[in-house]
């Protein structure tokens, strides 16, 4: 057998070693963008070798902490893939609008952005008062981000756009105002949504939901973290319950390929078929 | 193509620098001129080819690209543009989707990423070719043609300290020489040639035995 090479090595011994210490488990993420975010986290947090790193987490928590922040990948925006929302819209909300109340899932929600598109997309179609919002994820600073809901001001310009392109019915500023340096999104948006922390790679489902979002998350995992997902979210949602997925992200090479049905191919909207 | 051009290399002298290697695959990076580049240079795979070719080019936008269509109807071979978890398959030419940056995983399957531009690119060559060398080591041969940016030249660093075959285009000879000059001055290829020489050294990368 060849012997790996020495970062390979590294790696495999980081990523054990900050799940037996702090429990957080990255160990089947996928190994070439999991590989250049600690290689990014060595520099900022000015470490020669991987070895290094690992040892001063190990022996300090803030160090994790900064870790984590390179470990999760916290890039989004709003409305991002217009034609995504504007298929959730059309097909979705109005079997959505049967139900007296629902349950939304917002999986990986990360630093919010997906959260608040959804909250002004169900407030528009009427449903937002009789929704209830999980939006999870697993590092805590992010989620204490989205519930801030400050958005960066210069993002506006483009987010404007994406909400028009996506079928917004209002003028998007209705929804922010100038505050703490930012855009600051109307709390009533996310008066019903629960920010909690919760891990796809180890915990359990916690509620049965009508609807789940989970885009561009599923490709940091391998297969086998991605089916043990598709399992929770089967699980979790109701009879012909929705899923979407991200622009480029597929449930064919999984093991549930015939367990969703596409509702929307190329807009990534799925449906749990009846069993 | 510009007639003041050093021809290169002829083929004699291209196996001799070829001697004693064997790929396992390929990685294609280009930018502004790039489309042209490969257009001439694809046609140069045989019907049949062994090694999977991974190629990318930066592409104005987010929005769907038609590459992997545009080349699927010229070569032999089959191309496709390459999905998450893909495994990778042998003489098949992959496009990296836009949007999303490609990586290649010790599994010899693809998986994207949405993490920030690198170079102001997503997909970003430096990315793709950096993954593929930590998987292919010796065996991936770089290849970065025309462009008006500086990536590529770390993933073709990255290649050449894993043991890889690198070879720029000739600035002389590209649309846009800034990308060929940056990796050349970054990793000191092993050959810097005109298009039509990297032509003649595609179909060959598949035919060297130690």
């Amino acid at each position: 057998m060849h012997s790996l090479p020495s970062d390979d090595i590294e790696m495999r011994m980081l990523i054990e070693a900050v799940y037996l210490k702090y429990n957080y488990d990255f160990r089947d993420y996928t190994g070439a963008s999991q590989k250049r975010r600690v290689v990014a986290a060595l520099r900022a947090m000015e470490c020669e070798t991987i070895s290094a790193l690992q040892a001063r987490v190990m022996h300090d928590p803030a160090a994790f902490a900064q870790l984590l922040q390179f470990l999760t990948i916290p890039v989004t925006e709003m409305f991002r893939d217009p034609d995504y929302y504007l298929a959730v819209r059309r097909l979705v909300v109005p079997f959505l609008k049967t139900y007296p109340s629902l349950n939304v899932w917002v999986a990986g929600c990360s630093t919010g952005e997906e959260v608040y598109s959804l909250a002004i997309l169900l407030h528009e179609e009427g449903l937002l008062e009789r929704t209830q919002m999980y939006a999870t994820d697993i590092n805590p600073e992010s989620l204490e981000a989205a519930r801030r809901g400050v958005m960066p001001l210069d993002k506006m310009r483009a987010y404007t756009e994406n909400y028009q392109k996506a079928g917004g019915t209002r003028a998007f500023s209705d929804y922010y105002t100038a505050a703490y340096g930012g855009a600051l999104f109307d709390r009533a948006l996310v008066e019903n949504v629960t920010f909690a922390d919760h891990s796809l790679a180890t915990d359990a489902v916690f509620a049965e939901t009508h609807f789940i979002s989970c885009r561009n998350v599923m490709i940091y995992f391998n297969r086998r973290l991605q089916n043990r997902v598709l399992g929770l979210f089967h699980e979790s949602l109701c009879h012909r319950g929705f899923l979407g997925l991200g622009g480029k992200e597929s449930i064919d090479f999984s093991s549930f390929a015939q367990q969703f049905e596409p509702l929307a191919k190329r807009e990534r909207v799925f449906r749990k078929v009846a069993s | 193509m510009n007639a003041a051009v050093d021809p290169g290399p002829q083929e004699g002298a291209l196996r001799a620098a070829l001697r004693g290697r064997r790929f396992d695959a390929v990685v294609i990076g280009g930018s502004a001129g790039g489309v042209d580049a490969l257009v001439a240079l694809l046609p140069a795979i045989p019907a049949g080819y062994s090694l999977p070719v991974f190629c990318i080019l930066h592409m104005p936008g987010d929005r769907d690209s038609r590459l992997a269509e545009l080349f699927d109807e010229r070569l032999p071979v089959p191309v496709k543009e390459a999905a998450d978890k893909e495994e990778i398959a042998p003489g098949t030419v992959y496009f990296a989707g836009p949007g999303y940056h490609l990586s290649v995983e010790r599994d010899r399957t693809f998986s994207i990423s949405c993490e920030p531009p690198v170079h102001f690119a997503r997909p970003a060559i430096d990315v793709l070719m950096e993954s593929s060398a930590d998987t292919y080591g010796p065996g991936l041969a770089g290849i970065l043609l025309t462009g008006a940016n500086h990536d590529g030249a770390d993933g073709m660093a990255r290649i050449r300290a894993r043991g890889g075959f690198t070879v720029v285009q000739d600035p002389a000879d590209a649309q846009v020489p800034t990308m060929p000059v940056s990796a050349i001055n970054r990793c000191k290829p092993n050959l810097i040639l005109p298009l039509a020489r990297i032509h003649a050294l595609l179909p060959m990368l598949e035919m060297n035995e130690p």
